[in-house]
């Protein structure tokens, strides 16, 4: 692979760039001050051309949906900035918003412009204090600077931005549970259509970005799309990515690749396997997506390829597990989480959630039975499609690759009526 | 142009009782009036305020007063209450400790960390210590994977923990 200048993560390790000066110093809201020039379907037009799709897991064409937002201003429209990251094996926003805030900002700023956004709220998981106040801070600095305001750099646009903290709730990461959320609401998705693009945020036309979204966009104004789509894979996989890596390497960390990086690459750069063992499984797009086995390890981590490989890239958070890792404790403790998380909404989600957790809880205990697999297998039959969210799709992933790949497990737990796999104990003597 | 201080979890001081809101806490809601076109918008940061004001949990007086200064239903803030992991309806400790143990801090011993936390505080989750220094829960993911395992206490993040750092942190904690 060709020497890889890091775009969104350039700043990180920079003190200064936490303030206006400094990130100007590095070159920032030179995007905006473009953006500023042009006209806004030209922006638009521009972010299609790049080809960036939607870093929240869904890997939707961001141009594309800025382009669904009615034209004119004389109705209200709005940004919400989705930095709910809480997918389990995430921590990538958190490092964007904690180390390059004013990026964000420009970000927005330049998203609301395009599509005639006069609010944008960043809607911050209420567990990310620091991050919410890192960002107020940067926002005081914006508006005081004249970047945000009446006037954005005296444009004549007017543009405020707002911090929104949630309360602890996975769901509200889902686009139309989030509009909930900021409206006062239990976070339960709402039944699409109408998309959000026409009915969103107080029932006005409203975009929904994920953080990593929005801070590629400065970029792709300042550098041009041709630049951006010389990064990546092909026409459909594009840009510079972070992939948060965790569980069993030496270094787990946010490592920012072209995306379509393969894993083996991503592996090595995180300094291989942990105390030197053997890498028994890896989930390449967090808690949500299927579970991959060794033979995959030179796979090209885009949306398509790891598509094609049944699993999905998802939000790119890759959690490696080794030799000494129970598959089943892994997945019982992912179908523990879907089923706490699950809002309560549609009964397949809800009732089936939590009889995968207690499936899979009995067969990890030693206490499964012989068709608890195929008992396994039906539930998820019966989550699937079945629910108004991907919420009830995302609980099943992980649970099904369990029963396709590593069906020798399951029959070991029965079998043996108990856990084979001794319980970790990662600190000597307690200490 | 409006910029407001996220409501910290962090509790403002001992538990208040009776007397609604506090002029603090009603300003502070005030101020973010204009932030939003429906005063039911301002429900989620006014009840993090109102935990503040109550000591990091909502006793059923913090709920109505909330309800009664959005002019919502109480029936309404109660169901969103339920709703969320951060809004406590029973009493907490002064220092609230989550420590994750979703799969990848799982894969790196959060358990013992919550053995730890069991035997040095000497109550089970959700227990508030006889001195109400500490309750502790596990939580769902806290996005610090890389720094697995890792515990939150109140406001700030605590990462690549090991039981003797656990305990350190602990005593540091009045």
């Amino acid at each position: 692979m060709a020497a890889f200048e890091p775009v969104l993560t350039k700043n990180v390790g920079k003190p200064e760039a936490l303030t206006l000066k400094g990130y100007r110093q590095l070159g920032g809201y030179e995007g905006l001050t473009k953006a500023l020039t042009m006209e806004p379907d030209a922006i638009i037009d521009e972010v299609k051309k790049s080809g960036l799709r939607g870093r929240g897991g869904a890997g939707f064409p961001a141009g594309m949906k800025w382009s669904f937002i009615p034209k004119g201003k004389d109705k209200p429209k709005y940004l919400v900035c989705n930095a709910d990251e809480s997918e389990p094996g995430t921590f990538k926003d958190r490092l964007l918003m904690e180390n390059d805030p004013h990026q964000l900002i420009e970000g927005c700023a330049i998203c609301c412009y395009a599509v005639s956004a006069n609010t944008c709220y960043i809607y911050i998981r209420g567990e990310y204090v620091k991050s919410a106040v890192i960002l107020e801070q940067a926002l005081k600095e914006a508006y005081e600077a004249g970047i945000l305001g009446d006037s954005v750099q005296g444009s004549g646009f007017k543009l405020n931005m707002y911090i929104h903290r949630g309360a602890g709730a996975y769901i509200c990461g889902e686009e139309t549970g989030m509009l909930e959320s900021l409206e006062g609401k239990r976070g339960q998705p709402r039944v699409k259509p109408p998309f959000p693009a026409v009915v969103g945020a107080f029932g006005a036309p409203t975009v929904i970005n994920n953080v990593e979204t929005l801070c590629n966009v400065p970029h792709i104004l300042t550098h041009g799309a041709d630049w951006f789509k010389s990064i990546g894979t092909d026409e459909r996989n594009t840009g510079p990515k972070l992939y948060a890596i965790s569980g069993h390497v030496d270094r787990p960390g946010t490592y920012e690749y072209p995306i379509g990086v393969t894993f083996r690459e991503m592996l090595d750069g995180a300094g291989g396997m942990w105390r030197g063992r053997q890498l028994k499984a890896f989930i390449p797009g967090g808690a949500s997506a299927p579970i991959l086995k060794p033979d995959q390890i030179d796979i090209k981590m885009d949306f398509d390829t790891v598509a094609k490989a049944g699993s999905m890239l998802g939000s790119a958070a890759v959690i490696v597990m080794d030799e000494t890792t129970c598959m089943v404790r892994s997945v019982a403790r992912l179908a523990k989480f879907f089923n706490h998380e699950s809002c309560g909404q549609c009964t397949p989600c809800r009732e089936g959630t939590n009889w995968m957790e207690l499936v899979l809880k009995r067969l990890e205990h030693g206490e499964g039975t012989e068709s608890d697999a195929q008992k396994l297998l039906s539930i998820c039959k019966n989550i699937g499609g079945q629910s108004l969210c991907a919420l009830g799709d995302a609980a099943i992933g992980p649970v099904k690759s369990l029963v396709d790949r590593f069906p020798e497990e399951i029959e070991q737990h029965v079998r043996e009526r108990a856990c084979p796999f001794p319980q970790p104990r990662y600190f000597e003597n307690g200490a | 142009m409006s910029v407001h201080e996220p409501a910290s979890m962090q509790p403002s001081g001992p538990q208040i009782r009776g007397g609604g809101l506090s002029d603090a806490s009603r300003a502070e809601i005030d101020g973010l009036r204009e932030r939003y076109p429906t005063s039911e918008a301002i429900l989620l940061p006014a009840l993090h305020i109102a935990q503040r004001q109550w000591g990091g949990w909502l006793p059923d007086e913090a709920i109505a007063a909330v309800a009664a200064e959005l002019d919502l239903p109480v029936a309404k803030v109660y169901g969103v209450v339920t709703f969320y992991d951060l809004f406590h309806q029973s009493p907490v400790g002064r220092h609230r400790i989550r420590v994750c143990n979703n799969l990848s801090c799982q894969l790196r011993g959060a358990e013992e960390i919550l053995e730890v936390l069991h035997q040095e505080l000497g109550v089970g989750e959700d227990e508030v210590t006889p001195d109400g220094r500490c309750s502790f829960v596990h939580f769902e993911c806290l996005g610090s994977c890389d720094t697995a395992p890792m515990m939150m206490v109140d406001d700030d993040y605590h990462e690549s923990l090991t039981p003797n750092r656990v305990r350190q942190i602990l005593k540091r904690l009045r």
